[in-house]
């Protein structure tokens, strides 16, 4: 019987499956981090459980952990708990952790795939909703709640229904100045911030086969803001080239062994999906957020769609966002003053956005009223930015290269977005807060954000790229 | 884990939608390593100012609003996985969340707690936002054996879904590892066939 790439993986992993019953599914490689580990742990200690499979458990601190000073003792007491907490756990239950410090510390979905630790055809879960990332590879790979983490622990097995399937296909070519978080969020603003939910998203089509590793994870990363719990992608030639030779890759007998394996990974060419979605890349411009869910972007020269245009229902909703952003029906954000750039995150924090980002502001320098945070999604991928010479450009160009970690994504260490300040953000939610109390989000590229760091307000940044060109 | 039956109760109305995960509590309270204590800080900046006093027009300082239910927008939820989520409105006193729509994550998580998500549609949503606004006392029924919640003052009911495994979970007060733990033995032959 033919089937889908999700179902490939799925079937091989099933221990048992039952009438009645949701799945027990066997689960590869779980991943850790402060936040959402403790209170498992704890339950294994009440339930007087050791963890199943340790070598099949990697541990890192990312959530809470400073941006500057690593190495200095963390000052913020309860983030320092909860870290040092971490590396009691892990030390307890015999599982291995890169934590501050290590060389491969770092944001749990930059270090798993760059470890080589995320392969084709494995099932990943993580404590964290983003754990969608590793998808890229062509894995299972979704976000658990501590419940679950427990379970994992216990079994290395989870209890779970069978997701249904959806293609979202994207053909053609990208304009200039349009990048995968374009793709991303063009897709999440078609079909809105829960259009995806009970599904896992297979991406598909030629626009997507011609992305690099590290775009193919800004692509999956995204999936859960729209309600989709996993996205994934057909691991190929790409995927090969970009694994062969990290840390923990298969290597030698194994490597072919493994390669025969991931070449196996495919959608059948009949293979039903329960829905299939189709989009144009051609369309696509770079995009921007206005509203405080990631379905609420649109085209960076587009006007802000009125509220009377939205449903009945969810009017008040509509109008509550825009007023929590300062932003009007119809406007256009063009040319609206920003405060704050921050670049990084799980889903834009990986070498190549950095190189992107360098490239873009040689031999320009940031605007006066803004502050730009450059922070790297590892360890590794701050070391690679200063071999290359990045961390020299960012100096001249007014942009601080700071440490790895979760930072200004979610504002758990101390790098906060001020209330009322609008920050052009590579992270993937605008939600009221996320930054920091009553912080106003933009959603956009690395490409987008670095234009709005040296204009010093929104800015379309194929304009500028035609200035270079030109 | 609490196990769920039958309640009739009040409701907290709060009709908004896509209420997120860093709404339900902020990110900045996620630094507790036990699962207790989250709910005072549930909704936290929606229901406190920056100076920590009460924001009156916030519905769960209203004292004409209490209840152990509390009603939604559709696509409540949505966001992180932080299990914290379902632990804070637990904490505050709810033993069920109703909405037209819930995201994935936020429904498994308040599912492993004895929490119970109860999806209806538009339309009874609706209902029960009216039944409230008419009569912020207006009470609900909700029947976990029979899968049916009720407005108690207008006799209007729908019937809800939800997995049997998680339903007879709930209705004992068991939870997903106790289920698995029994599976050691397949578990380890699995492993070793792959």
């Amino acid at each position: 019987m033919s089937k889908t790439l999700v179902e490939k993986i799925w079937d091989a992993h099933v221990v048992k499956s039952e009438e009645g019953f949701p799945d027990i599914l066997y689960i590869d490689t779980h991943l850790i981090h402060e936040v959402t580990s403790p209170q498992a742990f704890d339950g294994l200690r009440k339930r007087g459980l050791p963890v199943f499979r340790p070598k099949q458990t990697v541990a890192t601190a990312d959530h809470n952990v400073p941006t500057l000073n690593q190495l200095l003792p963390i000052k913020e007491e309860l983030s320092r708990y909860q870290v040092d907490m971490l590396t009691k756990n892990c030390a307890e239950f015999g599982i291995e952790l890169y934590g501050l410090g290590h060389p491969f510390q770092g944001i749990v979905h930059v270090i798993g795939p760059e470890l080589g630790i995320t392969l084709p055809g494995k099932t990943m879960v993580c404590g964290d909703s983003h754990t969608s990332t590793h998808g890229a590879f062509g894995a299972i790979a979704f976000g658990i709640g501590t419940s679950q983490v427990e379970q994992v622990f216990a079994t290395q097995c989870l209890l779970q229904s069978k997701p249904k399937t959806m293609k979202i296909e994207v053909n053609g070519e990208l304009g200039p100045g349009v990048g995968a978080k374009d793709i991303i969020l063009y897709i999440i603003a078609q079909i809105s911030a829960a259009g995806g939910t009970g599904y896992f998203i297979e991406y598909a089509g030629s626009a997507i086969e011609s992305l690099s590793m590290e775009a193919r994870m800004t692509i999956c990363n995204m999936s859960i803001e729209m309600g989709a719990r996993g996205g994934l992608i057909a691991p190929d030639q790409t995927t090969f080239d970009y694994i062969k030779g990290r840390e923990f890759a298969p290597a030698g007998e194994e490597w072919d062994k493994a390669l025969a394996y991931w070449k196996t990974l495919y959608s059948d060419a009949d293979a039903r999906f329960d829905s299939v979605l189709t989009f144009d890349a051609a369309d696509i411009a770079p995009m921007i957020t206005y509203g405080t869910n990631p379905g609420m972007g649109m085209g960076i020269q587009e006007h802000i769609p009125a509220t009377a245009a939205q449903p009945e229902t969810e009017k008040v909703s509509y109008k509550k966002a825009l007023d929590y952003m300062g932003f009007d029906d119809n406007a256009s954000l063009i040319g609206k003053p920003i405060d704050y750039v921050f670049i990084g995150s799980c889903t834009n924090s990986r070498i190549e956005d950095l190189r992107e980002v360098a490239d873009f502001v040689k031999g320009k320098h940031k605007a006066d009223n803004v502050t730009v945070w450059i922070v790297p999604g590892s360890k590794q991928v701050e070391q690679q930015a200063k071999n290359e010479g990045l961390d020299k450009i960012f100096e001249a160009a007014g942009f601080q290269l700071r440490e790895p970690g979760c930072s200004a994504c979610l504002g758990m260490n101390e790098d906060k977005i001020p209330a009322g300040k609008y920050c052009v953000s590579t992270s993937n939610r605008n939600f009221e807060g996320r930054q920091g109390q009553n912080a106003r989000t933009l959603l956009a590229s690395p490409l987008t954000a670095a234009a709005a760091a040296v204009t010093g307000k929104i800015t379309d940044v194929r304009e500028m790229l035609e200035k270079v060109e030109g | 884990m609490k196990k769920f039956t039958k309640l009739t109760s009040a409701v907290v109305p709060l009709n908004i939608e896509n209420i997120d995960t860093d709404q339900i509590i902020p990110a900045r309270f996620l630094k507790a390593t036990t699962r207790e204590g989250f709910g005072e800080n549930l909704f936290r900046d929606w229901r406190y100012n920056g100076d920590n006093t009460p924001k009156p027009e916030f519905v769960m300082n209203n004292p004409t609003y209490s209840g152990q239910v509390l009603v939604a927008g559709k696509n409540f939820g949505c966001g992180s996985s932080r299990e914290h989520a379902a632990w804070a409105i637990q904490d505050a006193g709810f033993d069920a969340v109703i909405s037209s729509f819930f995201a994935d994550i936020f429904k498994g998580n308040a599912l492993n707690n004895g929490l119970l998500p109860i999806q209806v549609s538009d339309d009874f949503l609706a209902q029960i936002f009216k039944a409230v606004e008419s009569n912020p006392k207006s009470a609900l029924e909700v029947d976990l054996e029979n899968q049916t919640v009720t407005i108690v003052e207008t006799g209007a009911h729908e019937s809800f879904e939800i997995n049997p495994y998680k339903k007879s979970c709930l209705i004992n007060g068991y939870d997903d590892i106790d289920f698995i733990l029994a599976q050691t033995k397949l578990i380890e032959e699995f492993e070793q066939a792959k």
